[in-house]
């Protein structure tokens, strides 16, 4: 196996790791000049828009190295946020060599820290590669002295590139043939292969993308996953070209797929080990968990009539991400609907946004929550991941709510605003680093609900895009938490309840009223908003009536014009939800949401 | 003979056979005051010529103040024009060159005043109100002089800013500062119960009809005692006006529906069943427009003219809207059409709806019953006085007025009016009559 390389690519978010990964693809010739597509690993909408990789696509590359040898160049590829960092870890391990890629205009983030200690944890060889030099503000010698100082690595074996113009690019490939190692492992031992992602395709099943540690695997093969003991018939193997590419089998050290008439994707836990039923491992590979969400939401359909067609919707969805888990929900104002857990709140937006735009679903998500435990008298723990399921308040002896440690890089001169920003959010134990003169990394402990909504844009808005972020789930703690009603002319939104640290429930309600205030047009009686703990009011705004409406003349021409503009109107009514005698708008559901300065 | 009047002419010929009996003729829409008195004899003479009319059919001219003199006035009584709508728009000469009117308040008065001499019994005035700095005194002002020739009936129209007008742009630039929504709902107010208060009834939206009876029969004025008392200041300069061609002519035809509806709480539209009741008050019905009620109630109308809209039978079809295109299309031998619609039974309850709900006849409830929670809705709008019951109809408040475009929305599902369009042949030919 000396000529396969596995690798993948490290990086902040918008660091320029997929346009690396396109310039690899374009330079070992795999595709011509005219099918080339920007970012040609994140095949989904979604992804290009946002220029982030959600889920992580594999290619095997041809090359020829200097010395003539040729190779086969396995890009593993990660998904760049901190929500799927399971993933990225999955993927890891199945490499043997990463690029970590800094921005040279941007320097080292939070997340190239977090994504460092990760690799070093697989204790894979690491090269840096220094981005983005073409750029005028780039700064190479600052970011070399960060990449020593704060990474503890060799600034000398950086490679400078600029992955948009293509300079550094032949650099790149030859450090990957020559200094991360090839992969070991025996084909004569029994087979251990790492699924390190899995997609859906409705014609065959589950796709398994894995990495064969050792021994051999080909069709017809009776394969068994470690984790659940399933059994399954290997249908076919092979390699992931711009297509897959069929193989008569995959050996020791190569990466590739298996498809094996899965049925769904979630029968396929990301690392879970996989082995041959007729002579399998003797254990499975390390590090295997299971991806438990952390926040949670609900999802309706705009319009009732359309619950099937969301139900159908979303099974399709699960198909493709396991990750996401969810089950039946109602609410009295939104009707029927689902409770659904993620990865984080990018995890959430991505969902209800590829419901929206692959699926054609209207949908209204309500706000997010994590999930909190409650002691009641009679000495049981609940957990309750969904306000509506807040228990009785007198039989609720201890409640308590996840927190995590948070770490933030960034520039000295914002520590004072982030210090407020986490004081605000009830952070505590903060410790400060300086890992380099005029950067400072701050941690500290605060609850997973404070950073669920509008923490990454808030950290961006105060220090001007150069703050990054992490975060480790820690443990739970006690707190004092209310269940905070939202009340529009005496109805409840049930879909606007959240479950609250005490303290804060007054900000969130006074906010919430403001924000519904501006999102629920005027009507034509006076609407009152209210925010209430139990019985007792603690916020309240006030949408005065609608009193002039009128359009003076209506003769000839006109009555065809004024009956097209009411049909329109009427339209745009199937957006609005009906609450008692009020109608909201589904841009009230996700104002609530958006960040202050938006 | 202009060109446009020929134009005109071949399209009557079009459309001759198409009607019944008509019993309004509304020469308006533009300025058709601007014909002269031979040209209008021309008109009418080849109007009559070509379709029936009832023995008293309303016949209207809408003109400006600065185009009516005696002897024009004279003529069009002579010619059979029993009605005269005149775009008066105000007393006060400094808003009259704001608006860029090319009259004054003195010429109004001189008009009204040869209009009543020549035995004109039947007058609307159009006035504007809601103009930027307007105080309701200033209003009231005028609407005191225009009560001083006693009209029989008023359009009352609050300013709008219409993109691409003059005006309109004016506001987008902000040299004009429009009326605040409560200053809208003062003046709205205001009007309709001042002109109630001097026995005019507030039947529409914008509209006013003077109760008979009240006043005695049609005034008559000795036009020296309805000389207004304000001094009026010189003529101002102001932007000037641009007078249209006198756009369209229309007519609404004389059926058995129409019958069935001059009473005041009249049937349903689509309910053709006994018309034959005789009107209780013919005597001290209110001096309505007989022929713009017509447009509220899917009563058949022909639209003559550049941009003119017709409509019968579940058909709306209207003409190019281009005086040229108009000529050209017509000398060619083909009709000026640029667009119809085929209402769908929803299409046709939405209008009802919504146009009912701008009239003191409010709407049917047939019309509401077929809306989810219609019952529900409305007794949410009666709670809220916008609307009042009477008999089996939903009557708008004054304040379900000033709300008379969000009204209808209340009683329109959000997934209706997926019922397809109707099939149907069109009544309307396209080929001449050989």
């Amino acid at each position: 196996m000396p000529h396969i390389r596995n690798f993948s690519i490290i990086a902040h978010i918008d660091h320029g790791k997929s346009t690396l990964a396109d310039r690899l693809i374009q330079w070992t010739g795999m595709v011509g000049e005219r099918q080339f597509r920007d970012q040609l690993l994140d095949t989904m909408d979604i992804e290009r828009e946002r220029g982030i990789t959600i889920k992580s696509n594999t290619i095997t590359l041809p090359y020829t190295a200097d010395d003539g040898a040729e190779y086969e160049l396995n890009l593993i590829d990660t998904p760049g946020h901190v929500d799927f960092s399971y993933e990225v870890s999955r993927a890891l391990a199945s490499c043997e060599g990463v690029l970590l890629l800094v921005d040279a205009s941007q320097g080292v983030e939070a997340q190239t820290v977090a994504n460092l200690y990760l690799a070093m944890e697989h204790d894979l060889t690491i090269i840096p590669v220094i981005n983005k030099i073409d750029l005028p503000q780039a700064d190479v010698d600052g970011v070399k002295d960060q990449i020593e100082k704060e990474l503890g690595l060799d600034p000398d074996q950086a490679i400078l590139c600029s992955a948009k113009e293509g300079i550094g690019v032949d650099e790149v490939l030859e450090a990957i043939v020559q200094h991360i190692p090839p992969p070991k492992g025996s084909q004569e031992q029994p087979l251990s292969a790492l699924i390190f992602d899995a997609q859906y395709d409705s014609f065959r099943g589950a796709i398994i993308s894995c990495r064969v540690f050792d021994g051999e695997v080909k069709p017809g093969d009776l394969i068994r996953f470690m984790h659940n003991n399933s059994t399954h018939k290997v249908e076919e193997v092979g390699i992931f070209g711009l297509q897959r590419e069929p193989r008569k089998k995959l050996t020791a050290g190569m990466v590739g797929y298996i498809i094996a008439g899965i049925k769904t994707v979630s029968d396929t836990s990301i690392g879970d080990t996989i082995t041959l039923e007729e002579r399998p491992a003797l254990k499975p590979l390390p590090g295997f968990k299971e991806v438990l969400p952390v926040v949670f939401a609900s999802i309706y359909p705009v319009s009732a009539d359309d619950y099937q067609a969301l139900a159908e919707a979303l099974e399709k969805y699960k198909l493709n991400d396991a990750a996401l888990i969810y089950q039946k929900d109602s609410s009295a104002a939104l009707g029927q609907g689902f409770r659904c857990g993620f990865l984080g709140l990018l995890h959430l937006e991505i969902v209800t946004e590829r419901l929206e735009r692959e699926f054609g679903q209207s949908i209204i998500t309500t706000v997010p929550g994590v999930q909190y435990r409650f002691t009641l008298a009679d000495g049981q723990t609940i957990t309750v991941d969904n306000p509506m399921h807040y228990p009785d308040p007198t039989r609720i002896k201890g409640s308590q709510e996840p927190y995590i440690r948070a770490a933030i890089l960034v520039p000295e001169r914002y520590l004072g605003a982030v210090l407020k920003m986490c004081m605000e959010r009830r952070g505590v134990n903060s410790h400060f680093s300086y890992p380099t003169p005029g950067r400072v990394e701050v941690t500290f402990e605060i609850p997973l609900a404070e950073v669920i909504i509008d923490f990454y844009d808030r950290l961006k808005t105060i220090t001007q895009g150069y703050g990054s972020f992490d975060y480790e789930l820690l443990d739970y703690r006690d707190s004092d938490l209310v269940k905070l009603d939202i009340l529009v002319n005496g109805e409840k939104l049930d879909a606007l309840s959240m479950i609250v640290y005490r303290t804060r429930a007054r900000d969130w309600g006074v906010r919430v009223c403001e924000r519904l205030k501006d999102e629920i047009p005027r009507q034509m009686f006076k609407i009152a908003i209210q925010g209430a703990i139990g019985g007792q009011v603690i916020s309240r705004s006030t949408i005065n009536a609608f009193r002039k409406d009128v359009t003076a003349k209506c003769y000839g021409g006109d009555i065809t014009r004024k009956r097209k503009l009411l049909e329109k109107q009427k339209a745009g009514k199937k957006k609005m939800k009906m609450v008692g005698s009020v109608e909201i708008p589904q841009s009230a559901f996700v104002a609530v949401l958006k960040t202050e300065n938006e | 003979m202009s060109p446009w009047l020929e134009a005109l002419e071949k399209e009557a010929a079009f459309c001759q056979d198409r009607f019944g009996v008509f019993d309004t003729l509304y020469l308006g829409g533009g300025t058709p005051s601007l014909l002269t008195a031979g040209q209008m004899a021309h008109l009418l003479n080849s109007l009559r010529r070509r379709f029936a009319f009832s023995p008293n059919t309303e016949v209207t001219l809408e003109a400006n103040p600065d185009d009516l003199n005696q002897m024009k006035i004279g003529a069009y009584r002579d010619l059979g024009v029993n009605r005269l709508s005149v775009g008066v728009q105000s007393f006060h000469d400094r808003e009259l060159a704001f608006l860029g009117r090319r009259h004054n308040t003195r010429q109004t008065v001189e008009a009204l005043e040869a209009a009543r001499a020549a035995g004109f019994a039947n007058l609307s005035l159009d006035l504007i109100y809601g103009l930027p700095g307007q105080s309701l005194e200033g209003w009231r002002k005028t609407l005191e002089q225009a009560l001083a020739f006693h009209p029989e009936h008023l359009s009352c129209y609050q300013l709008t800013y219409e993109p691409g007008t003059p005006l309109g742009r004016r506001k987008a630039r902000g040299e004009v500062i429009p009326a605040t929504e409560e200053e809208e709902r003062d003046f709205f107010l205001f009007t309709s119960r001042f002109l109630e208060d001097h026995d005019y009834l507030h039947y529409e939206i914008s509209n006013f009809a003077r109760q008979k009876g009240r006043l005695g029969q049609a005034p008559v004025i000795n036009p020296k005692d309805a000389t207004p008392t304000l001094t009026l200041p010189p003529q101002g300069g102001g932007d000037s006006a641009v007078a249209s061609l006198p756009h369209n002519v229309q007519f609404t035809a004389n059926d058995a529906q129409f019958l069935a509806n001059e009473e005041f709480c009249p049937r349903l539209i689509n309910n053709q069943g006994s018309f034959n009741r005789k009107p209780k008050t013919e005597n001290r019905k209110p001096y309505f427009s007989r022929h713009n009620r017509k447009y509220w109630r899917h009563i058949p109308y022909l639209g003559l003219g550049p941009g003119a809209h017709s409509f019968q039978e579940g058909v709306r079809w209207w003409n190019v809207a281009s005086v040229p295109q108009y000529c050209q299309s017509l000398a060619r031998g083909e009709a000026p059409l640029a667009d119809r619609e085929i209402l769908s039974p929803e299409q046709l309850r939405l209008e009802a709806l919504y146009l009912g709900l701008r009239t003191r006849e409010g709407a049917p409830l047939d019309l509401l019953r077929q809306t989810r929670g219609w019952e529900k809705t409305l007794t949410n709008l009666q709670k809220s006085g916008l609307v009042e019951m009477r008999r089996d109809r939903a009557v708008p408040t004054l304040e379900g007025f000033l709300m008379a475009d969000s009204l209808p929305l209340y009683f329109m599902d959000a997934d209706m009016g997926k019922d397809m369009a109707v099939t149907r042949e069109t009544p309307l030919l396209l080929a001449p009559d050989p």
